[in-house]
């Protein structure tokens, strides 16, 4: 891979579109209790805010993802992660709605995280940078959203970590989220969850570029560990189905066995690729901190044991999807949120969308996932503009 | 939905102003306005809708078909995708006034079961089924030697949903062996035409009722009464 490439750190700065400096440049107080800032946050916009600021709807990516969610991304020059669902007449319609989607904290393409520069030395964060929650994430949304003067968000919506991040904002802003779209999602992340996790930050922190998270220092990237994290991590967003339909046993370039190490399989050089290209737009460190974040969520431990308790007396509409093959957020994660929910009698809706695709497939072509997103957002729609 | 009286407890169901299919406007009418119910098995949601939209209910759903649960959804309405066997179990005891299951009870595999789901989460039911015992049904078996086929019941055995078809007279004997309380109870025949199903002349509802509609309350409560919503 080219070495030429600028260091993610170099790159981010150079990033197109808007950031604000949010908390009015006040150091904001984490979960962890440790403070961090000024804070910055990039995020992305699409369509047109309306006069009483009704319409907004905010997006929250994945692990992943980044605030490029439509559009050419400044870095691969691939479409945006979720062309597919925002667009003018799509599910969710820019010809109607105001959509948000910020970078989020400890991210690493413009908003504030371990890549960023640290005021006090100078240099980046690395892993002086302080550990972060899905928690600290949403309150910097939520912090995002004052700065620019939005109160209520008519949806937020996301999938996997972006889920994830959508059930803690109607935990805590319950009178700010007036509906709420979880895809693939759950309330905790699960120990096997975790233990994958895991396997990803020691791969990164066993590459000797890693230099303890300061490799910026030595101008080096802990690319081979990212990569292999990326690897392995990608094999969980899919399905077995998914990748025999894909590859089977099918061997790339080459009509024999090499009887080496060779990327023989189609399989490998595909994840070989997918590692490679990933350390080309993403920040080691940035993995480290978003990963774990995602470990620490539970917010059936952070409502006294009963998840239903974080759902009590709200007012916002619910809609939970799963998929069928997905085993890393599975249908079971989902169904424990919607029987909290039903415990809290909240309202709440749930499909099980039947697909093949593995946790992958909520960035797919989907037109079930389309069809129920699409339906629901309009609905909240119509009744929020019948109310008024 | 206006009730055209007739004469000793018989109806003809008038025109439903939102176009509700005759049998759901039945069971409908039967639902105390404001309150917390469950529609089990609300397929596109029509009926559920309506509870909602006119009567002022907090009506949520459940359906089995992703079709039924997108069309819920896009209403408006909060439907939660399941299946009245398996998914009854998800929710707290006494969640709601009401749950209905509207051509549902057959289609079940143990209606024993659901039906005393049912009444765990609310001391309240409403049920409609199609009725076997109807003489059509009945002339067509013996006439035909072949599973009932008529206007009611046209779907061929190997196609239909209802895996356990009764007769009025057979829901009654599990009413009893269940020990549960009837509050009222309907026939219903030639789409409209409503009979009341006097207790202890059931006989006459079995062979001219082809749907019937009964509420269905907990065996340790008294007869009509009803919990008013908080």
């Amino acid at each position: 891979m080219s070495k030429a490439m600028p260091a993610v750190h170099e790159l981010q700065e150079s990033l197109a579109g808007p950031r604000a400096v949010i908390n009015g440049g006040k150091p904001i107080r984490l979960e962890s209790g440790a403070m961090l800032g000024p804070v910055t946050v990039a995020y992305q916009t699409w369509g047109e805010l309306n006069a009483d600021r009704s319409n907004v709807v905010l997006v929250c990516h994945a692990l992943t993802g980044d605030q490029y969610a439509v559009g050419t991304h400044p870095i691969t020059g691939k479409p945006g992660w979720w062309e597919s669902m925002i667009g003018p007449g799509k599910s969710i319609d820019t010809d109607r709605f105001f959509v948000i989607c910020p970078n989020c904290l400890g991210g690493c393409m413009g908003t504030t995280g371990p890549a960023a520069t640290n005021p006090e030395t100078g240099e980046p964060y690395g892993t002086a940078f302080p550990v972060i929650t899905i928690r600290d994430m949403v309150q910097a949304q939520a912090m995002l959203l004052d700065t620019l003067g939005i109160d209520k968000v008519m949806c937020v919506i996301g999938g996997s970590m972006g889920a994830m991040q959508v059930l803690d904002w109607a935990a805590c802003f319950p009178k700010r989220v007036v509906s709420a779209v979880a895809i693939a999602g759950a309330a905790r992340h699960s120990a096997q969850n975790i233990a994958f996790h895991e396997v990803g930050r020691q791969a990164i922190m066993a590459d000797p570029d890693w230099c303890n998270g300061f490799y910026f220092r030595e101008g080096k990237r802990p690319e081979s560990g990212l990569s292999v994290a990326r690897m392995a991590a990608h094999i969980t967003y899919l399905s077995e189905p998914a990748l025999w339909r894909k590859f089977g046993r099918a061997l790339q370039d080459r009509y024999t066995k090499s009887y080496g190490f060779d990327a023989d399989f189609q399989v490998e050089s595909y994840l070989r690729y997918q590692g490679a290209s990933f350390v080309q737009r993403f920040d080691a460190n940035a993995y480290l901190y978003i990963t774990r974040a995602m470990d620490y969520f539970d917010l059936e431990a952070d409502f006294d044991g009963d998840l239903a308790n974080a759902f009590r007396n709200t007012q916002t509409r619910f809609l939970l999807l799963s998929f069928t093959s997905d085993w890393l957020f599975p249908t079971s994660e989902s169904k424990e949120v919607v029987r909290a929910m039903n415990r809290a009698a909240a309202n709440v809706s749930f499909v099980e969308v039947e697909s093949d695709k593995g946790h992958d497939a909520f960035l797919l072509d989907e037109p079930d996932m389309f069809a129920t997103v699409g339906g629901f957002v309009d609905s909240v729609a119509r009744e929020q503009e019948a109310g008024r | 939905m206006s009730l055209l009286s007739g004469s000793r407890g018989r109806f003809v169901l008038g025109h439903n102003e939102y176009g509700l299919r005759p049998d759901l406007a039945l069971v409908a009418s039967m639902v105390e306005p404001g309150t917390r119910l469950l529609d089990v098995g609300c397929g596109d949601g029509a009926l559920l809708e309506y509870l909602v939209k006119v009567k002022g209910c907090d009506g949520r759903g459940m359906e089995i078909s992703q079709a039924g649960v997108n069309a819920c959804v896009a209403r408006g309405l909060s439907v939660v995708q399941g299946d009245a066997d398996r998914h009854l179990v998800d929710y707290p005891d006494d969640s709601f006034d009401y749950v209905i299951l509207s051509q549902t009870l057959q289609a079940v595999r143990s209606p024993r079961e659901v039906l005393l789901q049912m009444l765990r989460l609310a001391d309240t039911t409403i049920v409609s089924f199609l009725n076997y015992g109807h003489w059509a049904a009945r002339w067509s078996m013996v006439t035909r030697g072949r599973m009932p086929h008529t206007r009611a019941l046209s779907t061929p055995w190997f196609e239909t949903p209802n895996i356990h078809p009764c007769t009025v007279k057979d829901f009654m004997d599990l009413t009893r062996i269940l020990k549960l309380g009837v509050g009222r109870a309907y026939g219903l025949a030639k789409e409209r035409e409503v009979t009341t199903i006097a207790h202890g002349f059931e006989g006459q509802a079995n062979l001219f009722a082809e749907q019937a509609v009964f509420e269905l309350l907990r065996p340790e409560q008294p007869k009509g009464k009803k919990r008013r919503p908080a």
